[in-house]
């Protein structure tokens, strides 16, 4: 005999969680890279060339400098969500879970942060010459 | 999590009939998982090299270079082969992948508002993604190339 309910049983059981949040987000982070890659292919395109000198100019303007930065945190957000999807759908055990989980957040963190910081260093004129 | 062992597993990829819609979806997470390593690494590698200034971006031309077979004709030997080879077959792939993922993910933006799931659409969405992807990496490549002989 327990005094746990029928709903207190099987909360927290379901595989949903925060599934709803992540699906959004992945969907929105989705359209947003999709249409900020359409730019930046375009953009290199239209560069007549894409030597260090062009492509650091062509960053100093904030036309240029505030798409890429909203690239670079589409891209990241997106990539760790997806990559994360793939993990918990292949590595069944929850520690190992938890562990490249973690990996891949610490990973997507850092590599986008410093391709963030680039592009304000070069839309701020701190880089190097 | 606990299972208990003694409950049935559902099966899994090798039981089930190939078609193109199973095809598409498995492609959707390779390319994405390529694109989200390589892909991303390249780019981060890009933009870090433009802010540290020419030569680290000299360092970075050299690698795209080789993916993009930059070079080779100046190296026609056995190994020049199998060296632009390689990184062409990456640069390529790299390209591809991101034209595949773009597109079987424009799919399921459409298959998220509930449509295109009849029998005979959903097939041939799943092929016009594929059959688009490689077109557009040809087309892509062809503009590159050309523009590179021009």
């Amino acid at each position: 005999m327990t005094m746990e309910t029928a709903l207190g049983r099987v909360r927290g059981t379901g595989s949903a969680e925060a599934g709803a949040g992540h699906w959004w987000h992945e969907r929105t982070s989705a359209l947003a890279t999709l249409i900020l890659f359409t730019w930046f292919v375009v953009s290199l395109a239209r560069l007549p060339a894409l030597d260090h000198q062009t492509v650091s100019q062509w960053l100093t303007s904030p036309l240029a400098a505030a798409p890429m930065l909203l690239l670079v945190l589409a891209t990241f957000w997106h990539l760790q969500l997806g990559l994360i999807v793939v993990i918990e759908d292949y590595v069944h055990e929850d520690g190992s879970r938890l562990f490249w989980a973690t990996m891949v957040k610490f990973a997507a963190v850092l590599a986008g942060t410093l391709a963030a910081v680039s592009v304000l260093m070069l839309a701020l004129g701190g880089g190097s010459p | 999590m606990h299972r208990n062992p003694d409950r049935p597993m559902s099966p899994h990829l090798t039981i089930w009939k190939w078609g193109p819609h199973m095809l598409v979806s498995i492609l959707h997470r390779v390319t994405g998982a390529g694109l989200a390593t390589l892909g991303a690494g390249l780019f981060t590698w890009w933009l870090v090299a433009a802010a540290m200034g020419p030569e680290a971006y000299e360092s970075f031309s050299r690698w795209l270079n080789w993916l993009t077979g930059v070079g080779f004709e100046a190296d026609k030997t056995a190994w020049g082969w199998v060296k632009y080879g390689f990184g062409a077959a990456i640069g390529v792939g790299l390209t591809w992948a991101f034209f595949q993922h773009a597109l079987s993910g424009i799919r399921h933006f459409v298959m998220d508002i509930g449509a295109g799931y009849e029998l005979k659409t959903n097939k041939m969405w799943a092929v016009l993604t594929m059959v688009g992807a490689v077109l557009l990496t040809a087309g892509l490549w062809f503009w590159v190339i050309m523009g590179r002989i021009a």
